[in-house]
């Protein structure tokens, strides 16, 4: 697979390390009401769909710069590539 | 129906083969069973078969939305073992090791069982003294084992390459009750064995969605029409995650895809099964010839059943660290297939939330060894509605409450293998 990646160009999968689904961008509030549930389900629940999943990928071999990669899981099609730093501001992750 | 024999071969040898029957029935599906079992792979029809052996449940059905076998019980590399440490998993694969003891005459069915020996090779003193540790765990299971070091391991495998400047082979831990199994025979066998006793099998019947009222699951619609149970058991590892979304649960499961690969066929140089210590690698020969191995999956969330080249060169390095001979042979054949990787490494057999809705499932890349014991123990737990007592550590809730089964310390991700 051939990972295009916003800063550098189209960048071979193996420079990269994947960490899993997207959604562990949306880390629990540990100090909220049921924190132990919510952390049960955000360590160890997936969605796992067959078809579009969102991922992390980590640019291990390179810039060292965390991606989401959205991609098929059924046909390994790569269909966007965005900076993580990015997805998590937009989402007000931090400032 | 037949009961196949060496005089029956002769027989039918002498009088010109036309006696034989189908192996199995192609019934219609049926309105309502006792059981549904979706997924007809190794651990769906080893349950079907156990539930009609040992637990006298007949009015079962088998749903496979392709054919029989089409899944993991004929992509995965054949090998059977019972050498694990904790004791969650140790004693469920030595009932599955004693089952693969006795299966071909129990099932009446050549599944060319052949105990020829595994291999774990070890590469430092610390390893060493792991390897001792899990062998007397396998040990106190009765599983056998035994610890060789350098000079009994070279007598017995002369071509690895001990003096390995990285990662020199120090000796094995030995297994000699471990070995290799003919993967596709094991699916029809249990799948001959269950017809012939009544379980209708139905091929080419795809699961499109679960009858769930009230919490409780009392049938599935099918591309054959809708279907009643009282027990619903889905056995369809890989693909998990897609069937159980069907019924709205989420799993602690991740689908990736795993290479297998053979080489031409050679005349014998590997007697048995041997495994690389410090890389993931493990290789066997067939009967046939081909030289059988595999290593670590590709990594990546995957329900293609086909990889990536780095993990072809990844498999292929592994394979020279230990074995420099392997790179005179050439590669005859590559496939993959899709793993259920469970957050701990370790499987599920378990009922749901759900009332009437099982689950076995998350075998990682280890389903096949365990395909007996899995079929034993997910049929005593639809029979008897308790798990079985090896098979009882396999909870869905074991992360709510803290208990992993945490053999190897790697679960789906990848960069922890």
């Amino acid at each position: 697979m051939i990972i295009d990646h916003p800063l550098l160009g189209p960048r071979d999968a193996a420079e990269f390390v994947v960490k899993g689904d997207a959604a562990l961008i949306d880390r629990p509030d540990g100090l909220a009401d049921g924190a132990g549930a919510a952390f049960h389900d955000y360590l160890h629940l997936r969605d796992n769909p067959a078809g579009v999943h969102r991922e992390l990928w980590y640019h291990e071999h390179g810039d060292r710069s965390w991606l989401v990669v959205t991609r098929n899981t059924v046909t390994h099609e790569i269909l966007s590539v965005e900076l993580a730093r990015d997805v998590a501001r937009a989402q007000g992750r931090s400032r | 129906m037949m009961t196949y024999s060496a005089f029956h071969i002769l027989w039918q040898g002498l009088t010109g083969n036309k006696g034989w029957t189908p192996v199995w029935r192609e019934p219609e599906p049926k309105p309502a069973y006792d059981i549904v079992i979706v997924g007809g792979g190794g651990h769906g029809l080893a349950t079907a078969y156990y539930l009609a052996t040992e637990f006298g449940l007949t009015n079962v059905a088998v749903l496979e939305k392709g054919w029989l076998g089409s899944g993991n019980v004929g992509r995965n590399t054949t090998i059977i073992r019972s050498n694990y440490l904790l004791p969650g998993n140790q004693p469920f694969y030595e009932l599955s090791m004693t089952l693969w003891e006795g299966l071909e005459q129990s099932f009446n069915y050549n599944a060319m069982v052949s105990q020829r020996g595994i291999l774990n090779l070890y590469h430092s003193d610390a390893q060493r003294d792991a390897f001792a540790r899990r062998g007397n765990a396998m040990r106190m299971t009765g599983a056998g084992g035994e610890l060789l070091d350098q000079a009994a391991l070279r007598r017995m495998a002369p071509y690895l390459d001990f003096d390995n400047a990285r990662f020199p082979i120090k000796g094995a831990l030995y297994q000699p009750r471990g070995g290799t199994v003919r993967h596709d025979a094991v699916a029809w066998g249990y799948a001959r064995g269950a017809d012939r006793r009544g379980v209708d099998l139905l091929q080419n019947c795809e699961v499109t969605g679960f009858d769930i009222a009230g919490g409780i699951c009392t049938g599935v619609q099918t591309t054959r029409g809708p279907i009643k149970a009282k027990k619903i058991a889905v056995c369809a590892a890989g693909s998990s995650g897609r069937v159980m979304s069907l019924a709205g649960l989420r799993l602690p499961i991740e689908s990736h895809v795993l290479q297998a690969f053979v080489s031409e066929g050679l005349k014998p140089v590997i007697p048995g099964v041997i495994t690389f210590g410090a890389g993931h690698f493990y290789i066997s020969q067939s009967d046939k010839g081909g030289l059988v191995f595999g290593g670590d999956i590709d990594g990546y969330n995957s329900y293609a059943q086909r990889g990536g080249l780095p993990v072809v060169e990844d498999v292929c390095e592994g394979g020279m660290a230990i074995l420099p001979m392997l790179g005179r042979a050439r590669l005859l054949r590559m496939w993959g297939g899709v793993m259920d990787m469970s957050m701990d490494g370790s499987p599920f057999i378990d009922k749901t939330d759900v009332d009437g809705l099982y689950f076995n499932g998350g075998w990682c890349y280890g389903g096949f060894k365990a395909t007996p014991a899995s079929g034993y123990c997910t049929a005593h737990l639809l029979a008897r509605d308790e798990p079985h007592p090896v098979a009882a550590a396999y909870r869905l809730d074991r992360f709510r409450r803290g208990a992993p089964i945490d053999e190897k310390g790697a679960g789906a991700q990848a960069n922890l293998h």
